[in-house]
Parts: C-alpha cells; sequence; structure tokens
C-alpha cells in the first residue's frame, strides 16, 4: 500500500467517523466540533486530489467562519437540548435503514467498471511549477466571470438579509431621528401664554423672623 | 494511486449519513443545518473528484460556487434561527406550525 493510499483511508475514516458524531452526538457543540473535524479531513482529501486552494478555502472560510458562526449561535440560545432529542431511538432504524440503503445503492453504481480503476485512470500528479490557484484565477476571471460577480451578489444578499432579520431597536433605548430634529420649528416648540398677574400673597400674622 | 470510485463511494457514503442525520435529527433546527453542510461537503467531494480525474478545473470553479452559495445559505438560516428563537422561545421543528391552516 502506498503512502497516498494509506492517507486516504486515514482521512476517509476520520471523515466519516466524524460525520457520525455530527448527527448523533447529544450536545450541539460537540456536533460542531466534529463537523470542523469532518471538512478539515475533506480538506486533506482534496489535497491528495491536488486542489489545494479549494483546500485552503474550506478551512478558512468554513472553519474559520461558517462553523464559528455555528458555534456563536448553539451558545448564544439557551435551548433544553434533551426535548429536541425524544424520537431520536424512534427514528433511529428507519434512518439508519435509509441511509444504508442509499449508501449501498449508490456503492453498487460507483464500484462498478465504469467509475473503477481501469475506466478513469489517474491522471497523475501535475507537472512541476503547475499552480492550481492560477489555473482557478484564470477561469474565474474570464470564462466564469459572469457568475463570479452573482456569486458576490449572493453574498451581499446574504449580508443584508442576515442584518436586517436579527437587528432588533430595543424600546427603552432613545434614539435621535435627525429628520424629526430638523423639520423642528418655532410654532412647534415656543408656546406664549398669557400669564394673569396676581398679588402677592399676604405674609402670614404670626410669622417669626 | 487512489482510483476515482474510492472518493465517488465516499461522498455516497457521506451524503447517506447526512440524510440518516436529518430523519434522526429531525427536531432539532442545528443538527438539520449542520446535516445539509455534510451534505453539500458530499457533493463538493465529487465534484473535485472529478475534476481532477477528468483534467478539467471548471469543476473547482463550480466547489467555489457552492462553497458561497452554502455560506450564505447557513448565515440567512442562522439569522432565521435567531428571530426564531426569539419570538417562541424555542427551535423545536413542531412549534413551527403557525402557518397551519
Amino acid at each position: 500500500m502506498n503512502l497516498p493510499l494509506a492517507a486516504f483511508y486515514v482521512a476517509a475514516a476520520v471523515l466519516l467517523l466524524a460525520a457520525l458524531r455530527v448527527i448523533t452526538s447529544r450536545n450541539p457543540v460537540h456536533a460542531a466540533l466534529w463537523l470542523v473535524a469532518a471538512f478539515f479531513s475533506a480538506a486533506c482529501l482534496w489535497l491528495l486530489l491536488y486542489a489545494e486552494f479549494l483546500a485552503i478555502v474550506l478551512v478558512l472560510v468554513y472553519v474559520g467562519a461558517v462553523m464559528v458562526l455555528f458555534l456563536f449561535v448553539v451558545m448564544m440560545l439557551d435551548i433544553s437540548f434533551d426535548k429536541l432529542r425524544e424520537g431520536f431511538w424512534r427514528h433511529l432504524p428507519l434512518a439508519g435503514g435509509i441511509g444504508f440503503l442509499m449508501a449501498l445503492e449508490m456503492a453498487l453504481v460507483l464500484s462498478s467498471r465504469e467509475f473503477g480503476a481501469g475506466a478513469v485512470p489517474s491522471p497523475g500528479a501535475p507537472p512541476a511549477g503547475h499552480s492550481n490557484t492560477k489555473e482557478l484565477g484564470r477561469l474565474i476571471y474570464t470564462d466564469y466571470v459572469f457568475p463570479f460577480e452573482l456569486a458576490a451578489v449572493v453574498l451581499l444578499v446574504a449580508i443584508v438579509a442576515a442584518i436586517a432579520l436579527t437587528l432588533r431597536r430595543r424600546k427603552e433605548t432613545r434614539y435621535q431621528d435627525p429628520a424629526e430634529q430638523l423639520a423642528a420649528t418655532k410654532a412647534g416648540r415656543l408656546k406664549i401664554v398669557k400669564v394673569a398677574p396676581e398679588r402677592p400673597a399676604a405674609p402670614a400674622q404670626d410669622a417669626k423672623p | 494511486m487512489i482510483p476515482l470510485s474510492h472518493y465517488l463511494v465516499l461522498g455516497a457514503i457521506l451524503f447517506a449519513i447526512a440524510v440518516a442525520g436529518i430523519f434522526l435529527n429531525r427536531k432539532n433546527l442545528i443538527v438539520i443545518l449542520m446535516a445539509i453542510e455534510l451534505m453539500l461537503l458530499s457533493v463538493n467531494m465529487n465534484f473535485v473528484a472529478f475534476s481532477h480525474f477528468l483534467g478539467d478545473p471548471s469543476g473547482q470553479v463550480f466547489v467555489f460556487f457552492i462553497l458561497t452559495v452554502a455560506a450564505a445559505e447557513s448565515a440567512i438560516g442562522l439569522a432565521i434561527l435567531v428571530t426564531l428563537f426569539r419570538n417562541l422561545r424555542s427551535i423545536n421543528v413542531d412549534d413551527l406550525g403557525s402557518l397551519k391552516g
């Protein structure tokens, strides 16, 4: 067994174990941490496929941003997770059966001759000096420049939607309204009232100095 | 070297685990979102494997776009979840029947 194949088996085993722990762990914080492990071993597998840029992006974007977002939300919300787990064991035979069936069917198709080692020969390592990042950048900025701009718009929409959904105005906090301040006129603020003059009150009779 | 079918079978098993996870944790919205992330990961695995074995880097560009959309999806999903928790004090999927006739 050569070294890449051994590395593949180790990373694949870690990936599957982590995925199983994600869906079975009792505490969602643990599930998020196992998901980090799953993404990390997937990045290792992509390195074996010479997709260096995507492997780094997977670690940076997913482990660095998305999983931290998950952890923030899980820890911020005060949720009793035991009630959410009821029905877990009841659904286990159905879920396990369907999952096993799907994996079996796909494995039967995929391990057939059409996808085996003989059908699609491995192209091997790219030539020395070949840059995966450069290749991807050339494709993104030439052939796929319009989808790339669309992806930027999708991210912008996501930012706006996430902020608009979670923005909360507290009732007890006082805010300035500049438009109202500018629209203030003398008539709205100042009221002159006529006050009838009064006599000064008579001094008390038994006042002592 | 590693044959293509290894990667494809690995992606298939990962996808099946994610589907089983959605069945198992059908009340917990957070774990459902995590299972969706696992599904997208398995799809990306297939894209990268085919891209390498067919010698076409366009597959990796698609993975790039899938990562973008998945990040947007999880951000909006978690924002909806936070809003939901503020209003209902719960993230149980069974409690989300407000629009039920």
